[in-house]
């Protein structure tokens, strides 16, 4: 190892080395930003103007604004101009409220076009805040791969040339501790982002964040998985970014009333110890614990979202996660004081395949969208095979959705003739075919054969197999589970409307961190009308973007509830916890908002995400469409497989009587009649956000939200 | 190896005169608040309570492993590593991680005998088992 290491260092150059006063954070914020430029190597700080602040609060607001800035209409993602830009939010990184540790990072994605964010844990965000900075931003393309340090303790930041680091993310993130901590105890102080060879390759790039884990001597990561970021991040020749910061304490964000702070995050602390148990289980299971619930509910997606459930689910539940693979009893936060601590781990995962066969490593996970993309909707049912699949994602900087949303696409594709061997260059892509789907991942990172075309996500598969094998586009467009170029998370979502529009108005693409309301819709009645649905899909993107402006989680909003939640008059917006973020927001800031304030905080950066996909050129009503897939039964097959639930929705809702009728011929009169839903449903929505019939928010609510700025008018006004 | 500060609530009378020894001996003031023990009357009786050194739980909670177990089986808080989450706090089962309002870090009972000492009734005394 020192040998390496001493190899690795005979590689660094400076290019550049810049020094910054060290100041500490006021009140959450440190009101600068840093940019870095490695095409010519500038490193600069930038004001944040008290606008700036008012406008756009932090985290992802202050990325879009910046990305906004640093480029143009015509700006590709692989043009230097791109930048990609990182941050936590002002009530980032304290260790008091659980969930606090989150990074945004905004960039235009190769898949979409059009800015994506992605939300993250590990430790960088916040360390770079502490290290005196309340965004990055790195733009330009260098020649030669490079490492960008941030010295919080010393006030430095430094280009250097690294040719001989690797490049996944398993390895450089170790090398990466070993050549910064000064000794053991200093692992803790350092964090990298990186992405992986798969990402030198595939537009389906994510980052990994690292946090060094003390009790098991080892490196761990958190994912920024969606839209290929890590694509551009090693399409500017990025090795990784590295920050130092070796203070920190329960006051380094400096907040304005650190006992309010405290106490806030003190109740939540004994409500999680007190009640996660009964409730979601996150300390011992993560996030897995949705496989089975989401199969009991028929919305486990399974052979590329044709179904809803799987005789062999309980094979992949997370109690086999548990019991078979995940460390017990370890505090696993994504950040200090996140008591929910679902990061969960499998230690010394022998792997079986690829490259690295033989190693023992720490997998991180899997969380139920890996679960769910890589294991059932690929019909894959077997749990150590979905733990391989998480890992060499991870290492390899490949996105878990895209990778398993994709890969059904392809077995999809393949059970209906339109891929065989000679395609595919022998890779048998049956579902359940793991052996398969690690070939495709390995040859995502070596760039080879089927997996460059497949690395490319499925609206670009889609023109390949049109163009090269003649592949029906209208049966592809109806089953490729992509919305703007992205692939869809791991929900099915026929029998909610609500939830089709959750994804299909989600402005990065099919996510469900915008809205998730399937329950409320489907499960519960709770939204029955278009404007009851409307209403929905204003008020819980909005909040919900609010966690993306602070450097927070969303899970211990609701994934914990208090006591007495379900008596609230509201249970949904989990009242109480509501509160609590605006005490904390607060707390810290100094400043005064209510539940009022906190959403028109998120409508102003929602609104200007809005025009900024129009200024891209993607963020009209023709790009708010949806697969069929996501909306009712594409095939007979899928109609005949819940064909008792399907007629009497003929009956009731439809008006028809379905006896008599063909499958053919009521899918195709279920679709009319759904496709119809969904437009009126687009409808109510627009309307409600104040944004016209075509999905262009108007000027006068630009206006009145305070973001009515020339730029952001003139794209606009082209548009209505 | 398991040291300790055992209580006798029969014996108590709820002077106060341990909380008074113990704040003054780790914070230089005569508080309550800032005692490792906490004594309340309550329905008739004493409450007492303290640190029993045996579940810690407040131990594997730590994300900084801020809180270790000494060779006499005490369980001490390092405050340069502590971050102050409270994480600690909420675990213990008893409630005798202690912590007050803009207290930068948590603290506890660490044995060491001093209300021991002091309390006039014998109602408090150091224990060292195993
Ligand atoms: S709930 Fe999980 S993902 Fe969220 S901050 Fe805590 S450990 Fe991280
Ligand atoms: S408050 Fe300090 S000692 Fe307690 S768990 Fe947090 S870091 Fe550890």
């Amino acid at each position: 190892m020192t040998q390496d290491l001493n190899k690795i260092k005979s590689g660094h150059k400076i290019l550049k080395e810049w020094s910054y006063e060290l100041k500490p954070v006021d009140k959450g914020y440190n009101m600068r930003t840093l940019y870095v430029n490695i095409s010519d190597n500038t490193v600069a700080e930038k004001a944040v103007s008290e606008e700036m602040k008012m406008t756009f609060t932090g985290g992802k607001g202050f990325g879009m604004k910046l990305l906004w800035d640093g480029v143009k209409p015509e700006t590709k993602w692989n043009d230097p101009e791109n930048e990609i830009c990182i941050a936590t939010g002002p009530i980032g990184g304290n260790t008091n409220y659980p969930g606090s540790g989150k990074s945004l990072v905004v960039s235009l994605s190769p898949l979409t076009g059009i800015p994506i964010d992605s939300n993250v844990g590990g430790y960088f965000g916040p360390y770079l805040k502490f290290a005196g900075f309340d965004a990055m931003e790195i733009q330009g393309k260098a020649d030669k791969d490079v490492i960008v340090y941030i010295d919080g303790d010393e006030g430095k930041v430094q280009i250097i040339e690294a040719p001989y680091e690797a490049v996944d993310s398993h390895v450089i993130g170790e090398q990466i501790i070993d050549l910064f901590a000064k000794n053991e105890e200093d692992k803790i102080n350092i964090s990298s982002v990186s992405a992986g060879t798969g990402s030198d390759h595939a537009w389906i790039g994510c980052l990994n964040f690292s946090m060094w884990d003390k009790r098991r001597q080892g490196v761990r990561f958190k994912q920024a998985g969606r839209g290929g970021i890590g694509t551009v991040f090693r399409n500017k020749r990025i090795k990784a970014l590295v920050v130092r910061f070796s203070n920190l304490s329960g006051v380094s964000n400096n907040p304005a009333d650190i006992a309010t702070v405290q106490k806030t995050g003190l109740k939540l602390h004994k409500e999680i110890i007190a009640l996660d148990d009964q409730q979601c289980r996150m300390r011992k299971v993560g996030t897995a614990h949705l496989s089975e619930i989401m199969n009991e509910y028929d919305l486990l997606p399974t052979l590329n979202y044709k179904y809803g459930s799987h005789k062999d689910a309980p094979k992949i539940s997370s109690d086999v996660f548990y019991n078979e693979f995940l460390s017990k009893g370890k505090p696993d936060g994504c950040w200090y004081g996140c008591t929910m601590a679902c990061a969960k781990v499998a230690e010394d995962f022998e792997l079986k395949t690829g490259p690295y066969k033989g190693q023992k490593v720490l997998v991180d996970g899997p969380e139920y969208e890996t679960i769910g993309g890589c294991g059932s909707n690929v019909g894959i049912f077997d749990a150590r095979d979905i733990l391989e699949i998480n890992f060499y994602c991870d290492t390899y900087g490949l996105d878990t959705i895209s990778f398993g949303t994709m890969t059904a696409f392809i077995m999809e594709c393949w059970e209906n003739g339109i891929l065989d061997k000679e395609k595919t260059g022998g890779l048998d892509f049956t579902w359940g075919n793991s052996d398969s789907v690690l070939e495709l991942l390995h040859q995502i990172s070596r760039g080879e054969g089927f997996g460059k075309i497949a690395g490319k996500g499925i609206r670009e598969m889609k023109n390949y197999f049109e163009k090269h094998f003649g592949a029906d586009r209208k049966f592809m467009d109806d089953i490729g589970m992509e919305a703007k170029g992205l692939e869809y998370s791991e929900y099915v979502t026929k029998e909610s409307l609500a939830m089709q529009g959750g994804y299909g108005l989600a402005l990065k693409g099919p996510q469900h961190d915008e809205a998730w309301l399937i329950f409320m819709d489907m499960v519960q009645g709770l939204i029955p009308t278009f404007e009851d649905k409307a209403e929905a899909l204003h008020y819980f993107p909005m909040f919900r973007t609010w966690f993306g402006l602070q450097g927070l989680c969303k899970l211990p909003w609701n994934d914990i509830e208090p006591a007495d939640n379900a008596q609230t008059s509201e249970p949904a917006k989990v009242p109480e916890h509501v509160q609590n973020y605006v005490d904390l927001f607060n707390a810290i800031t100094g400043q005064h908002i209510d539940k009022e304030e906190l959403i028109l905080q998120s409508e102003r950066v929602y609104n200007f995400q809005r025009v900024f996909n129009i200024r891209m050129g993607k963020g009209l009503r023709e790009h708010d469409s949806i697969p069929y897939r996501s909306v009712g039964p594409v095939t007979v097959e899928e109609y005949e497989s819940r064909a008792e639930r399907y007629d009497k929705q003929l009956k009731e809702k439809v008006g028809i009587d379905p006896s008599g009728m063909s499958s053919e011929e009521k899918v195709k009169v279920m679709r009319e009649y759904r496709e119809d839903q969904y437009e009126k449903l687009i409808d109510a929505v627009y309307e409600r956000r104040g944004w016209t019939k075509n999905g262009v928010p108007k000027p006068e609510h630009l206006k009145k939200l305070g973001i009515a700025f020339d730029d952001v008018l003139d794209v606009v006004n082209k548009h209505l | 190896m398991a040291k300790y500060l055992k209580t006798y609530p029969e014996k108590c009378s709820a002077c106060g005169t341990c909380m008074d020894v113990c704040s003054e001996t780790f914070f230089k003031e005569k508080n309550p608040l800032k005692s490792a023990i906490k004594i309340e009357p309550k329905d008739g009786r004493v409450l007492m309570t303290v640190c029993d050194q045996t579940c810690r739980l407040c131990v594997d909670e730590c994300p900084v492993q801020a809180l270790t177990v000494n060779s006499a089986g005490v369980v001490l808080l390092n405050k340069n590593k502590c971050i102050g989450c409270l994480a600690c706090v909420s675990v213990c089962p008893i409630n005798a991680m202690m912590w007050f309002e803009g207290g930068q870090t948590p603290f506890k009972c660490i044995a060491c005998g001093k209300c021991a000492e002091a309390c006039p009734e014998q109602a408090l005394e150091i224990v060292e088992e195993g």
